[in-house]
């Protein structure tokens, strides 16, 4: 047995330079996964630094709340000393009264803005008060001073809500985009009433992706099954058909789907001309919960065909003949033969269609009217008209990491390389 | 799938019913594309067919609109007509070419690596390199807007320059290069590369000489599914641009918001004529490329 082994050794090949040929190639090897590491070192780390890290940043901005502590620091940093229950002491007002004198004009504007989220007032408060600053006698006790320039400064709920902002770190952006914040205490309740919006604006996304998707499906499968078997050279005359719109422009559509659709526009006033429709009741198809349902389905139409289409053609069409001839009617053998083995297709087209349309904003926007707006319009008033950057940042990480999930899930269906365009 | 001749009565209505419901989709679909050519030859202001249109009379129909997508102007420059279209069009030319000579090395690049057998965490770079793709476009445009970093004393941001649009557009091509690419290479016979560096070519001679005009078509495929990405992106621009960096797509859409115009109409022509162009080019390389690796046709 031993000799068999030194026999091999001995027999062992070597290239020309006198390597071990096993070791030689191993060496090659590991230098081609070099290289290959080589050539996705610079697109990597291009994608890291200006996509993966600009949405860390998002994420980032959604938990972050040190603002409130780097412009009012000598106020934040004696807080813990108050007993939260009397008005707090001179010292308190004094810290007060220094962070907001020394401070920039530009900041305290913004750290006010900050405040207000946690109660109703801080902007006014501090914005009527900073005008009368000015004529404080800084050598008198200004706890007086304060109370008597403006009395919300003697209110106790004002000083509360001091508390919420306290700590560097915050979770109260995700839980504003549940309609929920923080009492005084810290502790997790429901927003008031009338500001009560977000739920609503997420449980519209959910059922405007559902019915888009389900209206996808409907549409898409016959065309799909008529694409399938269908032959070659007309089917791909059909798939420009499909393929035309996927390739233009978003807005290009939009526009065609609004002087379509609109009171005055093509269909309603072929439908009034035609007589079949009275001209005071012309349908409501645009700007509003409708308009936003026609276009995106149109718009996303493609992304069901498309997955539905490819299943469809690997699947032989003598299995339907099979079951035929073995006695199912031709609707029988389409339900138990034919149906079950497009599952994998249906599976991808349904998410692939949700996943892009729960992050709908453009179309919406445009044709959705009041009632036809979504969680992306609500990200986009955030950081564009309310300057409020901490709440759109947590509806966009919310979103994110439910589309991941969702992500994750196509994967293990289809594949993320199996992904093709067109 | 023609009817059998012994197909029933009922067979054949259902069978023509189905056509018809399938026509009526693939309606659907085109039927917003179709109506916009016309419409945007009309010589009215309104958004309808006229009856002189209808009537295909002369009269009712102009190229007026398409003068002022050109700044041409018959009367005083309104905001209908203005050379703001103009512009758009060049900044979006400029922005989209840039963005594509970047989208198109990376995208390349990378898809070259990621097609060497046995690449360790082949599948998570995968994962990272179409992740733009996969991200909505707003949550990526929110990121880019509020991204900030600060480098030897310098801020670096992506807002209100054409340098940041240019890179925020070139991440969004990555993905569409990394795919075409990739499934190009697929069909690529690895021998013919071990040949060359046999017969004593470099890695660099080996690339362009063999590897290149092999894959070619996916590239150039690939660059143009960037270019059309860049050309037609509204919703980063809305967030990054700043008031020098008007692309079409920014045009249209405030055009859209504030009032639509025939003139949103030709300019909306010129962006299918566009799209239709590019895509049968896409066709037709993607043709050849079957075409090389001796695949028929599909």
């Amino acid at each position: 047995m031993s000799d068999a082994s030194v026999n091999v050794k001995k027999r062992q090949m070597m290239t020309a330079d006198g390597i071990p040929l096993k070791r030689s190639l191993r060496i090659s090897l590991r230098r081609e996964k070099l290289r290959g590491l080589a050539l996705l070192a610079v697109p990597a780390l291009f994608v890291i630094m200006l996509f993966i890290w600009p949405i860390y940043t998002l994420f980032q901005k959604s938990i972050d709340d040190s603002f409130v502590n780097d412009v009012l620091p000598r106020t934040m940093a004696i807080y813990e000393k108050w007993d939260g229950e009397d008005l707090p002491g001179e010292v308190h007002f004094e810290a007060m009264f220094l962070d907001l004198t020394t401070a920039e004009k530009l900041e305290i504007g913004k750290v006010s803005t900050r405040m207000n989220y946690a109660k109703s007032g801080w902007k006014s408060l501090i914005k009527k008060s900073n005008r009368k600053f000015k004529k404080f006698d800084p050598q008198k006790a200004l706890l007086p001073q304060m109370i008597k320039a403006d009395k919300r400064w003697g209110d106790i709920e004002f000083w509360k809500s001091l508390g919420i902002m306290k700590d560097r770190r915050t979770a109260g952006y995700y839980w504003n985009a549940v309609d929920r914040t923080y009492d005084s205490k810290k502790n997790v309740i429901m927003q008031p009433e009338n500001r009560r919006v977000y739920v609503m604006f997420w449980k519209r996304t959910l059922l405007v992706s559902a019915i888009v998707t389900v209206a996808c499906l409907i549409l898409a499968y016959p065309v799909a099954y008529l694409l399938a078997t269908l032959p070659l050279r007309v089917s791909n005359l059909l798939m420009i058909c499909v393929l035309m719109p996927f390739w233009t422009s978003l807005l290009v559509r939009i526009v065609a789907w609004m002087i379509m659709l609109q009171q005055q526009g093509v269909l309603n006033d072929s439908l009034v001309g035609l007589g079949i429709i009275a001209e005071e009741n012309r349908l409501p198809l645009m700007y509003n919960f409708n308009g936003t349902l026609i276009v995106m389905t149109q718009v996303l139409l493609p992304f069901m065909i498309l997955p539905l289409y490819s299943v469809m053609r690997g699947i032989p069409p003598t299995y339907m003949k099979a079951a035929q001839n073995l006695g199912a009617t031709p609707s029988w053998a389409f339900l138990r033969v034919y149906m079950p083995q497009t599952v994998p297709g249906v599976g991808a087209g349904v998410i692939l269609v949700f996943i892009v349309a729960v992050g709908y904003f453009i179309t919406p926007e445009l044709v959705g009217g009041k009632d036809g707006q979504m969680i992306g319009n609500q990200i986009a008033y955030h950081l564009r008209k309310s300057l409020n950057w901490g709440l759109a940042s947590a509806m966009g990480v919310m979103l994110l990491v439910a589309i991941l999930v969702l992500y994750w899930v196509y994967d293990k269906i289809v594949g993320i390389d199996n992904m093709r365009l067109g | 799938m023609g009817l059998p001749v012994y197909a029933t009565t009922g067979q054949r209505i259902w069978h023509y019913t189905y056509l018809v419901i399938c026509g009526l989709v693939l309606f659907f679909l085109v039927a917003p594309l179709i109506i916009v050519i016309p419409l945007s030859f009309t010589s009215s202001p309104f958004l309808n067919f006229t009856a002189e249109m209808i009537a295909l009379k002369p009269e009712g129909f102009s190229i007026r609109w398409y003068q002022n997508l050109f700044g041409m102007c018959d009367e005083i420059k309104t905001t209908v007509c203005s050379d703001k279209w103009m512009t758009g069009f060049k900044n979006s030319i400029i922005i989209g070419i840039f963005a594509t000579l970047l989208s198109t090395s990376l995208g390349t690049l990378a898809a070259l690596g990621l097609s060497r057998s046995n690449m360790p965490g082949r599948k998570l770079f995968m994962a990272l390199l179409i992740s733009p793709m996969i991200v909505p476009l707003i949550i990526t445009a929110a990121g880019f807007a509020l991204f900030s970093v600060t480098i030897f004393g310098t801020r670096f941001d992506l807002v209100a320059s054409h340098f940041g649009l240019v890179i925020a557009h070139a991440i969004l091509g990555i993905p569409f290069v990394v795919i075409t690419v990739t499934a190009t290479l697929v069909g690529f016979d690895d021998t013919l590369r071990k040949a060359a560096a046999n017969l004593g070519a470099g890695p660099a001679r080996t690339f362009f000489k063999i590897q290149m005009p092999l894959i070619l078509p996916g590239v150039i495929s690939g660059a143009l599914f960037a270019f059309i990405t860049s050309f037609d992106e509204v919703v980063v621009v809305i967030f990054l641009a700043g008031s020098d960096q008007l692309t079409l797509p920014r045009q249209m859409w405030a055009g859209i918001r504030q009032e639509i115009s025939p003139t949103i109409l030709a300019a909306a022509t010129i962006l299918v004529i566009i799209s239709i162009i590019l895509l049968t080019v896409v066709e037709l390389l993607r043709r050849r490329s079957e075409r090389l690796r001796g695949v028929s046709p599909v």
